[in-house]
């Protein structure tokens, strides 16, 4: 089945078109990567399919169902998104219990005690921080809470917004392997944004190139291995970010 | 760089200390921290938090109260920063020792021209005609490799993208042509293409004009790839000191583990090895 | 352990524990500045004065003694007497219920109205942003005291009247703070984060909007609080506040204004319980800002 399926998604902001012609598909439980310099467009076509860009034109479908151009209730239980700073994602003044109770509050459901607990262990929070306020946290916590009250409504499809861009390489390890253990162990389906090839090579099994608002090659992320891309946008990207160190210009 | 080490370095620190008041007294970001430099290209890695940062801004003793650095010695070129007035420590400031910061945007006047910003950073140092500023400014920003100078100087910041930006910051910081140059993630806020162009720029100049280089990054590999010598920080102290080069003969286990839980291109792994914080928090 | 670990406690075990915590770590914040704590500690003897009057005042504040009228301050009457014959003390005492109500209604009243309109102007943007705060500037446009002026003067003087008109005329000042801090958060990523959450947009404001504004309005609140008690000592002054023989302070310096030259003290001693107390409202204003929002302190 298809989790996430774009065809010729346009994105603006105003008069400016900020995405064109968009095309792709991401299959359940794949690993999929959006990768680009800052102004790519990248990010906006996580923020088109969250509803949190409502000026596109084309045809969004999550896991069969056509997306409509706002946030609708329904499909947060279905898809979720982790964003890029720990620092603005979380409310500064509401504790880890709060943040994660919310959605339960909001979709009503029972039995948040024991959901709270059970996810903080999930993301490898340990209990005593559960009645902690952001401000008493590290980057690497923050980054746990914000993925952990993703999780809360079991979505099946996440949506990563370069979430280890803003943390330290050593709590980017961590943050990476407990995405990865996540998706492998609630079969979930990731579309993530980042400008990080490396971290594609470990995350992800396909990714999308872009630039200037077009994707340019859709490459299996295999290809970082020997740097096979066709498109020499792609070439440049993948030397700059290190990979075949005989090609640096 | 080695012939030139029988020279008196061209900066010696010894014993530096940083301390901030929390509210649970005084505590410690730079603990003790000992090196000489000379006209060589420096890395100092370290993680958030490490003192990197704080190491660079105490040299140029900028460290802001509540804060305050002490050091059994801090000579540079000769010269002891420690008992220069604030005055003095001013005209040094930017003449001889410039600081390169993460982000244009903050560090550029919005409301002033790159023009006369450039300029500015030269007239505060050097008596010139106006003429020759304006050669000399241009001649600046064509060796930071922007194509059109004579526009460029009419721009505003917010009118420039954020790798030219970061070469103007360079500009300004070189025109009064120091003798050494501390770069504080100068290209964290950069696109990875733009970044090499921008490290390959301070490369290419420091060699040109046989400078010393600070290179403080969070990076490993982008310090090992610009730098001659490498301190690895980790909670105020140096924890290991090699050559560049040796980089991966690292025997420290928290440069080990910094390398090792950075992710390959060619990435077979299924788990990123993680830091185990307590075998060295001795240290 | 101790009382003060257990609410210091960096993991607290309950949510109880963690408000309490939080409480306590910004009273004693607030301590640390003497200027704040004598600004507490008037506002406090102010209200103690409202609730103790009867037990406090030697005299009645209403009962007049012509045979005694115009007494300079002496141990039986410490703030002296006023033209009938009543103690000013007593009246001084019990004019701090009448301030007390004023400023609690006023606050109750113009804040969280100014709070609603700016969060869900600044929130909602667009037009709706423009319509509310059109409306705004022109109540913002027009001088206090005059709107106030003409509320009381078309709804009739007196004491309720007066609240109304300084509540109306003061929320559209908390209307733009509110909206102003609300549009440096509006597109942060926890408010995205509670939208792709399926919240409601009254839930977001309500929930997450308000409770980030509270502090800069507290603190705004507390400092206005002194303009306040100075419109309605002014509306007093002219007639248009608390009627006769009600011991409103701006009332009592209007009657004393009279006899300012030969007995000084009858408008003297209302006159300085104003001061102490916007004093008072002024320093804990002050104070809170400092601690609730420190980015627009003076101190780092």
């Amino acid at each position: 089945m298809i989790a996430i399926s774009l065809k010729n998604l346009d994105v603006s902001y105003g008069t400016t078109k900020v995405v064109e012609g968009a095309n792709f598909d991401v299959a359940e439980g794949e690993s999929f990567a959006l990768v680009g310099e800052s102004g790519s467009g990248k990010s906006t076509i996580l923020k088109a399919i969250a509803g949190l860009a409502p000026d596109w034109t084309g045809e969004i479908s999550v896991l069969g169902e056509r997306r409509g151009h706002g946030v609708d209730h329904a499909f947060a239980t279905r898809c979720q998104m982790v964003f890029q700073d720990p620092y603005g994602s979380l409310h500064p003044r509401k504790s880890v219990d709060q943040v994660l109770s919310e959605p339960l509050k909001i979709h009503g459901l029972g039995n948040r005690d024991q959901r709270v607990e059970e996810m903080l262990a999930a993301v490898g929070l340990d209990r005593r921080f559960r009645y902690r306020y952001p401000h008493q946290l590290s980057g690497g916590q923050r980054q746990r809470v914000a993925i952990a009250r993703a999780l809360m409504l079991e979505p099946k499809v996440m949506l990563l917004d370069e979430p280890t861009s803003a943390l330290d390489v050593s709590v980017q390890a961590e943050i990476l392997n407990l995405l990865k253990k996540l998706r492998r162990e609630q079969g979930l389906t990731y579309l993530m944004v980042t400008h990080n090839l490396p971290v594609v090579s470990f995350m992800c099994d396909r990714m999308a190139v872009m630039n200037k608002g077009r994707i340019v090659e859709i490459a299996p992320a295999s290809a970082l291995h020997d740097g096979s891309f066709s498109d020499p946008y792609t070439q440049s990207l993948y030397a700059a970010s290190g990979g075949n160190p005989d090609r640096k210009d | 760089m080695t012939s030139e080490k029988t020279q008196a370095p061209l900066l010696d620190l010894q014993n530096l200390r940083v301390s901030f008041p929390t509210p649970k007294g005084r505590v410690d970001v730079v603990k003790g921290l000992s090196f000489t430099l000379g006209r060589e290209r420096l890395g100092i890695v370290g993680e958030s938090g490490s003192g990197k940062s704080m190491t660079g801004r105490a040299i140029l003793r900028l460290i802001r109260r509540p804060g305050v650095q002490q050091a059994d010695r801090i000579l540079f070129d000769g010269i002891d920063l420690q008992s220069l007035s604030e005055r003095k420590m001013r005209d040094l400031r930017g003449a001889r020792i410039s600081m390169i910061m993460q982000d244009p945007k903050f560090s550029l006047n919005p409301v002033m021209t790159i023009g006369d910003q450039i300029a500015e950073a030269l007239k505060t140092h050097e008596r010139l005609a106006r003429s020759a500023v304006k050669s000399r400014v241009l001649e600046m920003l064509h060796a930071v490799r922007i194509n059109d100078p004579e526009r460029v100087v009419t721009l505003y910041p917010h009118e420039v993208s954020g790798g030219m930006g970061q070469r103007i910051m360079i500009a300004m910081m070189l025109i009064p042509r120091p003798d050494l140059l501390i770069a504080d993630e100068p290209t964290s806020a950069l696109d990875v293409s733009v970044q090499a162009q921008v490290l390959d720029l301070i490369d290419e100049l420091v060699r040109e004009k046989g400078m010393g280089l600070i290179l403080i990054s969070h990076d490993l590999n982008l310090v090992a790839r610009y730098c001659d010598r490498i301190l690895v920080m980790h909670a105020g102290q140096v924890v290991e000191s090699c050559a560049a080069a040796d980089l991966h003969k690292a025997t420290h286990p928290y440069t080990r583990g910094l390398l090792a839980a950075v992710p390959r291109m060619e990435e077979t792994r299924d788990e990123l090895p993680v830091l185990d914080r307590s075998t060295w928090s001795g240290t | 352990m101790t009382m003060t670990d257990w609410l210091l406690a960096d993991s607290p075990s309950s949510r109880l524990q963690a408000s309490l915590g939080n409480g306590y770590r910004m009273l004693r914040m607030l301590m640390r500045n003497p200027l704040t704590v004598i600004g507490a500690l008037i506002l406090l003897a102010l209200i103690l004065a409202a609730m103790f009057a009867p037990w406090i005042a030697p005299h009645s504040p209403l009962g007049q003694n012509l045979g005694q009228r115009l007494l300079p301050p002496s141990a039986e009457h410490w703030m002296g007497t006023d033209e009938l014959g009543r103690d000013i003390f007593s009246r001084v005492i019990y004019g701090a219920r009448i301030t007390l109500l004023i400023v609690a209604l006023v606050a109750v009243i113009s804040a969280p109205l100014g709070l609603l309109i700016g969060a869900i102007s600044g929130y909602f943007g667009g037009w709706v942003d423009k319509v509310m705060m059109g409306i705004t500037d022109v109540f913002l446009s027009m001088p206090k005291l005059i709107l106030a002026l003409a509320f009381v003067a078309a709804l009739g003087p007196g004491i309720e009247n007066a609240i109304i008109a300084i509540a109306i005329t003061s929320w559209p000042a908390y209307a733009r703070i509110a909206r102003a801090e609300t549009l440096t958060f509006r597109n942060s990523e926890f408010i995205s984060a509670m939208r792709l959450l399926g919240a409601s947009h009254t839930r977001i404001i309500v929930g997450h909007v308000l409770p980030l504004c509270t502090s800069s309005m507290i603190v705004r609140v507390t400092l206005d609080m002194a303009g306040i008690i100075l419109t309605a000592a002014g509306l007093g002054f002219l007639g248009l506040g608390a009627q006769p023989p009600l011991p409103e302070w701006g009332a009592m310096i209007s009657r004393g204004r009279a006899f300012i030259l030969d007995q000084w003290w009858v408008a003297t001693m209302p006159g300085f319980a104003i001061i102490i107390v916007s004093l008072g409202f002024c320093l804990l204003g002050d104070g809170l800002r400092d601690v609730l929002d420190p980015k627009q302190g003076g101190k780092s």
